[in-house]
């Protein structure tokens, strides 16, 4: 991925492939207003919100993810990256509305009382969102009420639990063990996430699933809905 | 063991060298022999636990005892795992401000005000560096409000008082927009476990001259 560039062009130049391609450079290097361009110049040309958001910026912060991961980027860039995206989202967010497609699934997240650390929840977020699911974000320090509060009102297939603190993290046991008392852990698919966690604290608290990061989350969401789904049929 | 090994190695974190550096000259420690890994790893706490393992297969051999000053550090257990398997402990708790201020005190912060952003006399020292660009504030000063906007005071924990890192604290708080407050913790649990590592250390050393002593 290249550096970033101080070159200025018209994205009206470049055909589909490269708009394309280029929407990648600058969400990697977090051009907020080029991805908001380049969204507008996709819908005019008479792309769909879907392909716009699956081709050029989910596939974008695909790649964004990848090089976290392997400590290319850090923290601000990604942050950055994110930001660019969301300005593409919130063009994109209600022509996908108005479509009428069905979210896959629906999510209820949040992070668990105590801890009030949110941007790798967040990025979770928006890269389901973009996914197509359906996200209700609770925010930070959530006590297990908020948790039973949701699951009641918004009815979702997952449930996603985020703590940054070895001091915090203790607390997913709480909720899901509540969710054991009460009867409803089946109901929910569980997964967790957060910097100190791993697989095997997901599986010795009874989640489903730990998710390293955003784009493993996407994938593990779309992998167990799946499995549930085609285990009721 | 090798013969001629030195009695103590403790394998620290940099944010801490000048502490234990500190406690050694108070204490007399001077079988303490210390090594530091950069303190920048904390900025990928997942690499925390390899960079002390290789430290400490360096270090066998050539030390009697090793004992590793870092607490888990965001390891999430990953530094236990490894420290167990090396048969090594650590010093307690879950950060460097938790054992500064003993676990109840840190648990009682936490609790009143969970938006707490903690700073060290290493922290204040090195904010600019570990903070603001380790952050990447000093490049994009517009992510200040994605970083700190749960955030609602900043708690300096005073390790040794000194009126200009007071100063540049309260600058900190400001410039991050939290309330400032300030504890004196002194060395806390470092001091006190860190002085058991070291009498332990040095009453084996005593058994092992007695030993020697003994007509074969």
């Amino acid at each position: 991925m290249g550096a970033e560039s101080t070159e200025t062009f018209d994205l009206n130049t470049l055909n589909d492939q490269e708009l394309t391609e280029q929407v990648h450079d600058d969400l990697y290097n977090g051009l907020k207003e080029e991805i908001v361009s380049a969204t507008n110049i996709f819908l005019k040309r008479g792309w769909g919100p879907d392909k716009v958001l699956n081709d050029a910026l989910v596939e974008g912060m695909r790649i964004v993810g990848i090089d976290f991961r392997d400590g290319i980027l850090f923290v601000p860039e990604v942050l950055l990256a994110a930001n660019a995206m969301k300005a593409g989202m919130e063009i994109l967010r209600p022509l996908l509305a108005e479509t009428g497609a069905e979210p896959i699934g629906k999510v209820v997240i949040g992070t668990v009382k105590g801890d009030i650390h949110d941007i790798g929840k967040n990025l979770v977020s928006m890269m389901l969102e973009g996914a197509g699911f359906e996200v209700i974000n609770l925010g930070i320090n959530n006590p297990v009420e908020n948790y039973l509060a949701a699951l009641e009102e918004h009815k979702p297939d997952i449930l996603g639990m985020s703590a940054l603190l070895t001091t915090t993290m203790p607390y997913m046991k709480v909720v899901i063990d509540t969710l054991k008392q009460k009867g409803l852990r089946d109901k929910y698919i569980v997964m967790v996430g957060g910097a100190p966690l791993n697989d095997d604290f997901a599986k010795a608290i009874g989640a489903d699933a730990y998710c390293r990061d955003a784009a493993i989350a996407v994938e593990t969401a779309k992998t167990l809905i799946a499995a549930r789904r085609a285990a009721a049929h | 063991m090798a013969e001629g090994a030195e009695p103590l190695l403790v394998i620290a974190c940099g944010a801490l060298a000048r502490e234990i550096v500190a406690l050694k000259r108070l204490n007399g420690w001077s079988d303490m022999a210390v090594e530091c890994l950069p303190p920048e790893l904390h900025n990928r706490p997942e690499r925390i636990p390899a960079a002390v393992q290789e430290a400490i297969r360096a270090a066998r051999g050539r030390y009697q005892r090793i004992f590793v000053a870092y607490a888990d550090c965001g390891t999430g257990g990953m530094l236990d795992t490894m420290l167990a398997s090396e048969g090594i402990a650590r010093l307690p708790g879950a950060h460097c401000y938790e054992f500064f201020a003993t676990s109840a005190v840190f648990a009682e912060l936490s609790q009143a005000e969970p938006g707490t952003f903690y700073l060290t006399d290493f922290l204040v020292r090195h904010f600019d560096r570990l903070v603001i660009e380790g952050l990447g504030l000093d490049r994009h000063p517009e992510l200040l409000p994605e970083y700190f906007r749960n955030y609602r005071r900043l708690v300096y924990l005073v390790q040794a008082a000194d009126a200009s890192l007071s100063a540049a604290a309260r600058a900190a708080a400001q410039r991050l927009g939290l309330a400032y407050e300030e504890r004196h913790t002194g060395y806390g649990e470092l001091a006190s476990t860190l002085g058991q590592v070291a009498t332990v250390s040095a009453a084996s050393i005593g058994q092992r001259k007695e030993h020697s002593a003994w007509p074969h």
